[in-house]
Order: C-alpha cells, then structure tokens, then sequence
C-alpha cells in the first residue's frame, strides 16, 4: 500500500476550520429545499450536481415561489459567474494535470477549496497540488453532502411557525458582508439592494436580475471614477 | 411556500443549473494555453457579482415596504438583519451570524 501523500492530509486539515460554516450552510440547503417542496432525492441531486450552496438556496427559493424556470436557472448561473474568476486564477496550477483530472478538480471547485488552495500554492511551490487541491476540495464536497442529508432528514420534521426559512437570507447575509471590502463593492451591493427590494413586487422575479446588473454596473462605474 | 413545479421541471432546473456551473467552474481550466486569463472588462465587472447579487437576495428578504415608515422599520426581519449584520461584520462567522439573527428574529416576532 503506498502511503497516504502529507500533502492530501494537509489539504483535509486546513478544512476544518471552515467547516463551522460549512455545516450550518449544508443544514440550510437542505432543510431550504424539503420546506420549498422538493423530495429528499431531488435535494440532495440538487447538492450532489450543482454543489454550490448559494446557488442552491436561491434556485430553491424561486422555484418555491413558483418563479419561471428560464429566472430560476439564470438566477442561479449568475450567482456561480463567480467561479469563472476562480477558474481561470487556478488553472495555471493544474497545467501539468491530465484532462480527466482537470474536469475532476473543476467539478469540486468552490470558493473555499478555491481560497486553500490559491493560499498554498502560492505560498509553496513543492506542493502536490493535486493531492493538496483534491484533500481539501473532496472534503469540503464530503462534509457539504452528509450536511445536506441531516437538513433533508431534520427538515421536514421542522414547524413552518419557527420561520426557519428565514436563515436562508442570513446565510447570505453571512457572505454578503465580507464582500464589503472596498467603496465600488459597497455601492454595488446598495444599488443592488434597492432595486431588488423597489422591484420586489416585479414580474418573473425580474427585480433581483435587475438589482444584480445595477449593482454591478454601479460598481464598475465607481471602480473607473476612483481610478 | 412550496413549489407547484412537478419532478420533471424540478430535476430540469438541477440538471441544467448543474451543467451550467460545471461549464463555468472548468471554463478557464479547460482554455488555458487558448486565451490568457479572463478579458479585464469581464473580470472587472465579475468582481462585483458576489455583492450586487447577494444584496439584491438580502434586501427583500429584510425590507418590506409597509404602509408606514415605522411599520416598515419595526419589521422583526429588520432588526434582525440589522443585528445579523453587525455580527457577520464583526465576527465574519456564519454560524454566529445565524443563531444571533435567528434569536433576534424570534424574539422581535414575539415582543413586537
């Protein structure tokens, strides 16, 4: 039996200090999608396919409000857009990486194993990236799983007068508010705010995709006048 | 609420939500050697998705424009999220965040 690699081990333990929030997240998501009407299976594929937790609650959210499929699907992508600036700040590091592995790696990409492994990598060139990549991301995908069964299980045992549904926006909140590190990121998530909550009552949930554009194109704009 | 989408719609929106963020998390992966890097136009205006979407999530789920400024302001789900907020700001824990904006919630719901 070859040993286990130091450097896969290294990547499951700088895991755990995440996982404080990792787990009440997966509980969220799951619990979120049995209360919006999905079956377990479908929440837990929901986990198991998409594996990006805000994505999750936001699809759960508008489909529970029977939002059309065309906002659900759009709303959610634009949440992951994210990921695309992830992908291409990682992938100079999975160069050597066969095609197989590459695909492998990008499925279980996520904004935390994303920040462990751009953290080592660019603190250590003698990593095993794949090792230490695969420890940390395969754990994170592992702990999210297992939460997302428990919050399936607990869920649909959970009152509807506890107004659990209410944690959803505090998860977001939660992300939301280390985002806040500099003036254009403010301006955007206030445009955005606004325009989300004057389009509240907008067809189609057209006044969230409306507050994300505006808040993105305000950021653009006080990111070029400060420059 | 609960969805009135049948299981074929429900597994559509995982399946297609799923393949969408596979192509967006293997995209410059899979590119790289093709392209150097994101444009700086796109990876400029990416940088402000997180913020604006999530505010735009955030903002109805806490605001409720009611009748009056002060039923609006006396909304539970507002000092809630107020109180959440300054936690998350001064803890960026997200299981603080959540039990303390829970309580609040509760309790605001039951004292106001």
């Amino acid at each position: 039996m070859p040993r286990v690699p130091d450097d896969l081990v290294a990547g499951i333990r700088a895991t755990l200090p995440l996982q404080l929030g990792l787990i009440p997240f997966g509980l969220v998501a799951g619990v979120a999608a049995v209360d919006a009407g999905l079956s377990p299976l479908q929440a837990i594929g929901l986990s198991v396919v998409v594996f990006a937790g805000a994505s999750q609650l936001a699809a759960v959210d508008l489909l529970a409000q029977d939002a059309s499929l065309v906002v659900v699907v759009l709303t959610a992508v634009v949440i992951n857009l994210r990921m695309s600036m992830y992908s291409a700040s990682i992938a100079p590091y999975f160069e050597s990486l066969r095609r197989r592995w590459e695909a492998t790696c990008a499925y279980f990409l996520t904004d935390m194993s994303y920040a462990l492994a751009i953290a080592e990598f660019t603190d250590d060139d003698e990593t095993d990236r794949r090792w230490y990549y695969l420890g940390a991301a395969v754990t994170i995908w592992a702990v999210w799983q297992v939460a997302t069964v428990v919050g399936v299980a607990v869920g649909a045992s959970v009152p509807d007068a506890w107004g659990v549904s209410f944690a959803v926006p505090l998860v977001f909140l939660s992300l939301l508010v280390p985002e806040l590190a500099d003036r254009p990121r403010v301006v955007a998530a206030l445009v955005g705010g606004s325009v989300a909550v004057l389009g509240a009552g907008w067809p189609l949930n057209l006044g969230l995709l409306g507050g994300a554009l505006a808040g993105v194109a305000a950021g653009v704009v006080v990111e070029g006048r400060a420059a | 609420m609960t969805t009135t989408y049948g299981p074929l719609a429900v597994w559509a929106v995982v399946v297609a939500v799923g393949l969408l963020t596979f192509a967006i998390r293997y995209s410059f992966i899979y590119l790289l050697g093709r392209v150097d890097g994101v444009p700086p136009r796109i990876e400029r205006a990416l940088r402000y998705v997180p913020a604006a979407v999530l505010a735009a999530l955030v903002a109805p789920a806490f605001v409720d424009p009611g009748p009056t400024a002060a039923a609006t302001l006396l909304d539970p789900r507002l000092l809630a999220g107020v109180v959440a907020a300054g936690v998350a700001w001064t803890t960026e824990n997200m299981f603080a965040t959540l039990a303390v904006g829970m309580v609040t919630f509760w309790t605001a719901g039951t004292v106001l």
